[in-house]
């Protein structure tokens, strides 16, 4: 929940967006709320199907009303779940922030109807304004039904204390009497909710977003955003049914074009649209205007669109369309990795164990990261990242043992000096005491050094993009230049400990 | 070593060895066969007339003619004194190699006579190099390469100056190697833990302090030493839950583990104590040990016998109460410090049947918690409520008369508690062997009285700081075997009860009498005339001892510690008591203002085995001090405010000494000395402490200062 409560509003209307085009394939006919299947889990076989029928709505009800919601939160509060304990203080802090939130679009508002004449003239900028309020309601509603979501079983359980006629037949007549009056409601609620599916907005996805985050609670996960799985080739767990989408299939040139992006005005191609709108202010001030600055509006995106899949263009690949099994790809980007990864040349070879290989260069350097810290390391050879695995290895095996690395002994070797002073412990002024651990220390970082200046990537937060890397072998100064925050001691370190190097 | 060769060569032809000889066969307690002085006198008569030299080389074959069985006898005989088998070795040339055969243990005082001690003595065992503050790679390379097929069992735990090369040397030759003890080895790392893992047989291992190794180095000694049965680990910084887990998976057949101070936590004590013959197990101030963790171990162990927890601050009786529901075999426990003896924990030691010693240090006890100990152990031989809060006459009463087997009980600093207690302690407890009562006030007269009555088995006896007199110290006196009396800070006593004590105490060997300023010359006479076996005696600050009690300490010929701040003695009796008393180790003559060059150069020439001595406040110049450097066991020098040291003269003991391990000097000298030589003294070993005390020459009188430190304790 969290990481998207951080998130920037027009992230969070974006991933909306994307949830609601997934949301169809949740939607199957007779049961609207497949998702509340995970309410089954909670109220066991035989209660379950009497909760189906009402528990969305309940739930629905609170996505629209903000008053009913915060009833049963605080509800629930006073009593808290027996089978589930979800947690207050995120509760606390995650309305505390809505709350906020919502101040901020007050005072957005409040400025517009202010300056409401002065606007007049200024469209564009009231055009943008709107823009953000709509961005920061639709986080809101999100926020808030992802709040609820995570109480989704907690309503459940406490209906069950409350309307024990749900759930078990033959109690008493009053909360019989309830129970109609919830199914009034809820049935209203129903149609209100098919009202807004008919329109495809954005509800569905909000609901669908709801499910998730019920199903969430259940398992504390925190919602995955499906933007942020960009480097997963597919979405095997998607099971859209075939003629439901829409299957693009680029051609290869296209896939393995550096850039997407094109300027109509000089031809000069970019990676990202916002750098080709960074660009275009340079061909006059119309394209300063904020709403030419502005992202591309979300028109398209209210607008019911077909769900667009991709295909590989490789035939015989499974991720191609002729494939007997299928299996589409989701966004452009997964068509870009996928194709990179499976079936071109992979260029990029680790500087430092010289075997693995990439054919993009994020995997590179997430493999970099990594690469050579296998530091805990078994007689037998085997190479562990982790101590605890190294051990559980050893214990495992008979025979085998820990492998001390040599630079241990070299340490111990040099220091017969300081080995004597270590002796005088006692005694203040020990001075070649202080210079050994120096020297321990001093050994511990090197590697580590090493490690930086053997992989150039390490510095991603000097590195924009990932073209930059490779430029960067040819001007090393200027990148070394741009490093000027916290990082330059680390790059002119491991600028001296590459000469070293090299003279040795 | 050396020397002794030496000597042996000037006497090898000398008379007299007729009488020696006959002295060694005619009884076994023999305290002094022959004394470097009388051999001395020997070679001086022998030189005298060539006759009788020639008449020693025909008796001589007499010896030869003796079995080598018959030698090793013999020596199987003198193992009670080294002194004894130096002089045995010094009869003839098959004496000498009868007992360069025999020896198994080697304890040399310098590792530069390594070689020539190895090949005297092919058949050694049993190396102690604890003694030698300097063994280098090249020596342990020596004793790897020397000792190959006999060498079990080495030591050098406060040995310096080797790295894991030299250890490698031996673990690796000596195959019958069994155990090892390296701690304070504070600088070896994992390489020198991996060189002990190449020592296969290795039974018993000693890490003690040793910091730098981590996890990976205990991981490799786990592998390779899997026949460990003793293990120690004791401040061992490095090693985590992983590595414990592994030796406990590895090592099956540890009997004895010692984790105390190692950064463990609750997760590797389920592996430990899986261990299926672990017997003594010690988590001293664990203090990532905590109740929860305690309690969420589940793993029983049968096999356990000794658990000490003391000092683990995180865990009380609840996590204890947890950990000894699984131990049910427990003979022993201790959990000093930090730990409530409350009631449910006393009841869970209903569950531990063989429970015979409990160690309750410096705990919060209440009298019920007593009551309810009492109730729940079987019968306890040993109980230690030292500096206990909350022990009262009530509940020590309860307890005393449930367990009437101790045989040792320690209350110390329990200071509520009175003659009733002692009354039902020495009416029911009469098999007590060892009391120690330091500081307990309310005590009277009467309690002292019966503890003489009824206690006659008692061998220890510590009644520091009590309200003790002559009457009670009369009473005492009754318990015949005692052997050791700390009668420190009682300021009525006096000769009289002295006196008493000296009669009916004839086994006494150690005797404390720090502070108690009511004894003169006529106690301590009569205690060195009665208590003929004394090894060690404290007569600081009784300021009426004089040179009178030293002359009758020397016939104590066994007198190794001699303790005489602040009397008034001098010189003279300094060399009486030099000479007489030839294994004084332990010498502290501070202010004993009199004493001056004389002394020290008497000193020198006779108590050649000196370790340690305080001459801080003395009358002593260079000359004085540079003398001492003849004693080459002298490893631990005190010189604080002597007036007539200069700091060459310093300098020049300083490197004549080759064998001190520890030098506390006035931090004055510490720039007047080069420090090239104070480096070279520190690479040979020695540790220099550097104080800067006052100069303080008044002795406050003994009331005042009782009331000084009791002031301070409160």
């Amino acid at each position: 929940m969290v990481p998207e409560r951080r998130r920037p509003p027009e992230a969070s209307s974006k991933s909306s967006s994307s949830m609601m085009s997934e949301s169809p394939r949740n939607l199957k006919p007779g049961l609207p709320f497949i998702p509340f299947d995970s309410t089954n889990l909670w109220c066991g076989d035989g209660h379950g199907r009497s909760f189906l029928e009402f528990s969305p709505p309940l739930v629905t009800q609170s996505n629209g009303l903000f008053g009913p919601d915060r009833e049963t939160k605080s509800k629930n509060q006073h009593e808290p779940s027996p089978v589930m304990d979800w947690n207050p203080r995120l509760m606390l802090s995650n309305l505390s922030f809505l709350e906020q939130k919502i101040h901020q679009v007050q005072d957005i508002v409040r400025s517009i109807i202010s300056r409401e004449d002065q606007f007049l003239d200024q469209a564009n900028e009231l055009a943008a304004q709107q823009q953000l309020v709509t961005a920061d309601l639709t986080y809101i509603i999100i926020q808030l039904i992802s709040t609820a979501g995570t109480l989704l079983p907690d309503i459940k359980n406490a209906l069950l204390s409350t309307n024990p006629a749900v759930g078990r037949p033959g109690s008493n007549q009053k909360q019989h009497e309830i129970v109609p009056v919830e199914v009034a409601k809820a049935s209203q609620h129903d149609s209100l909710i098919k009202d807004l599916n008919s329109c495809g907005g954005k509800e569905d996805g909000l609901i669908k977003c709801s499910n998730n985050s019920g199903v969430e609670a259940s398992e504390p996960i925190p919602i995955e955003d499906p933007d942020t799985k960009d480097n997963d080739d597919g979405m095997d767990g998607e099971n859209l049914p075939p003629g439901s989408y829409e299957v693009l299939q680029l051609e290869e040139e296209e896939i393995l074009a550096p850039h997407t992006h094109f300027c109509l005005i000089c031809g000069k191609g970019f990676k990202r649209d916002a750098n080709l709108r960074m660009h275009m202010r340079g061909h006059g001030d119309e394209y300063k205007s904020p709403a030419a600055l502005a992202k591309p509006s979300k028109e398209a995106s209210i607008e019911p669109q077909p769900i667009r899949r991709y295909s590989c263009p490789f035939v015989g690949c499974k991720r191609n369309k002729e494939h007997k099994k299928f299996q589409p790809l989701k966004t452009m980007l997964c068509v870009k990795n996928h194709y990179k990864r499976s079936h071109c040349d992979k260029s990029y070879t680790c500087s430092r164990c010289k075997t693995k290989k990439f054919s993009i260069i994020a995997d590179l350097k997430t493999h970099e990261k990594h690469c050579g810290r296998d530091k805990w390391i078994c007689s037998c050879g085997t190479t562990f990242s982790r101590k605890d695995k190294l051990f559980g290895h050893v214990a495992l095996f008979q025979g085998h043992a820990p492998a001390i690395p040599m630079d241990d002994a070299k340490v111990l070797v040099t220091s017969d000096k300081a080995q004597v002073s270590e002796a005088s412990s006692g005694m203040p002024g020990n001075t070649t005491g202080y210079n050994f651990s120096g020297n321990t220390s001093l050994d511990a970082q090197t590697p580590d050094i090493k490690g930086v200046d053997d992989g150039h990537g390490c510095f991603s937060p000097m590195i924009l993009d990932a073209c930059n890397i490779w430029g960067l072998t040819e001007f090393p100064h200027s990148a070394y230049e741009v490093s000027e925050s916290t990082f330059s001691f680390l790059a002119t370190g491991s600028c001296n400990s590459i000469q070293r190097n090299g003279e040795n | 070593m050396v020397k002794s060769r030496d000597l042996c060569r000037g006497i090898d032809r000398s008379d007299g060895f007729a009488t020696l000889t006959l002295d060694l066969f005619s009884g076994s307690p023999n305290p002094n066969p022959c004394s470097y002085s009388r051999s001395a006198k020997r070679v001086r008569v022998s030189c005298a007339s060539p006759a009788a030299a020639a008449a020693g080389e025909n008796r001589s074959n007499l010896f030869d003619s003796l079995s080598e069985e018959v030698l090793f006898l013999i020596l199987d005989r003198l193992e009670s004194d080294p002194l004894d088998k130096k002089s045995f070795s010094l009869v003839c040339r098959s004496f000498y190699a009868a007992e360069s055969r025999h020896r198994r243990a080697l304890t040399p005082l310098r590792s530069g006579l390594l070689p020539a001690a190895l090949a005297r003595y092919p058949s050694v065992s049993r190396l102690d190099l604890s003694l030698c503050p300097s063994v280098t790679d090249a020596a342990l390379a020596s004793v790897g390469g020397a000792l190959r097929s006999s060498l079990r069992s080495i030591n050098l735990s406060r040995s310096r100056g080797f790295s894991y090369a030299g250890i490698e040397s031996i673990a690796v030759n000596c195959a019958a190697l069994v155990e090892i003890n390296l701690s304070n080895a504070t600088d070896l790392s994992d390489a020198a833990a991996a060189a002990i893992g190449r020592a296969r047989n290795l039974e018993k291992l000693w890490l003690a302090r040793c910091k730098m190794v981590t996890d990976m180095g205990i991981g490799c000694i786990a592998v390779g030493c899997q026949k460990l049965r003793l293990l120690c680990l004791k401040w061992c910084l490095g090693i985590s839950d992983l590595g414990v887990g592994l030796v406990a998976v590895k090592c099956k057949r540890l009997r004895s583990l010692d984790l105390s101070f190692v950064p463990i936590t609750e997760k590797c004590l389920p592996a430990v104590l899986r261990l299926p013959h672990l017997e003594d197990l010690a988590l001293v101030g664990c203090l990532s040990i905590d109740d929860e963790g305690l309690m969420s171990v589940k793993q029983e162990s049968k096999s356990l016998q000794v658990l000490d927890m003391s000092n683990c601050q995180h865990v009380n009786h609840t996590g204890f109460s947890s950990l000894l529901s699984k131990t049910p075999g427990l003979r022993q426990i201790s959990l000093a410090y930090y730990c409530k003896v409350t009631h449910s924990l006393a009841s869970s030691l209903q569950k531990l049947y063989n429970l015979q010693s409990i160690k309750l240090d410096g705990c919060e006890v209440t009298t019920s918690g007593l009551k309810t100990m009492a109730n729940s152990c079987r019968s306890l031989g040993e109980l230690s409520l030292s500096k206990c809060s909350g022990v009262t006459d009530e509940g020590l009463s309860f307890i005393v008369t449930k367990h009437k087997g101790l045989g040792k009980l320690d209350v110390t600093c329990c200071r509520n508690i009175t003659d009733l207690s002692l009354a039902s302690i020495t009416s029911s407890c009469t098999s007590l062997a060892n009391l120690s009562m330091e500081s307990c006030i309310l005590v009277s007269r009467e309690g002292f009285r019966l503890i003489g009555q009824r206690c006659h088995l008692l061998e220890e006896l510590d009644l520091t700081d009590n309200d003790l007199d002559d009457e009670g110290l009369r009473a005492i006196s009754g318990c015949h075997n005692l052997c050791v009396l700390k009668i420190g800070i009682c300021l009525k006593i006096s000769d009289e009860g002295l006196i008493h004590v000296a009669k009916g105490c004839p086994n006494l060997q150690e005797l404390d009498l720090y502070r108690s300023v009511g004894i003169t010359d006529i106690g301590v006479m009569a205690i060195a005339r009665g208590c003929p076996l004394l090894q060690i005696i404290n007569l600081s600050y009784c300021t009426e001892v004089t040179d009178h009690s030293l002359r009758s300490l020397s016939k104590c010929s066994n007198l190794n510690t001699l303790e005489i701040r602040g009397c008034q003695v001098s010189s003279s009796g300094l060399a009486i008591i030099a000479v007489g008393c030839r294994k004084l180790t332990k010498l502290d003559i501070k202010k004993c203002y009199y004493v001056d060059d004389a002394g020290m150069l008497l000193l020198a020439r006779f108590s050649q085995n000196l370790r340690q001595i305080n001459l801080s406040y003395c009358s002593v110049t260079d000359v004085g001090l540079l003398a001492l450097a003849s004693v080459s066991c002298l490893q631990n020098m005190t010189i604080l405010h002597s007036g007539g040291l200069t700091s060459n003269g310093l300098a020049a003991i300083l490197v004549a000494c080759g064998g001190l391990t520890k030098v506390k000097l006035h931090s004055s000298f510490k720039p007047l000395i080069p420090k090239p030589i104070l480096e070279h003294v520190e690479a040979r070993g020695c540790v220099f402490q550097w104080r800067d005390k006052p100069f303080q020459v008044e002795l406050e009188p003994s009331e005042v200062w009782k009331q000084q430190s009791q002031e301070m304790h409160v």
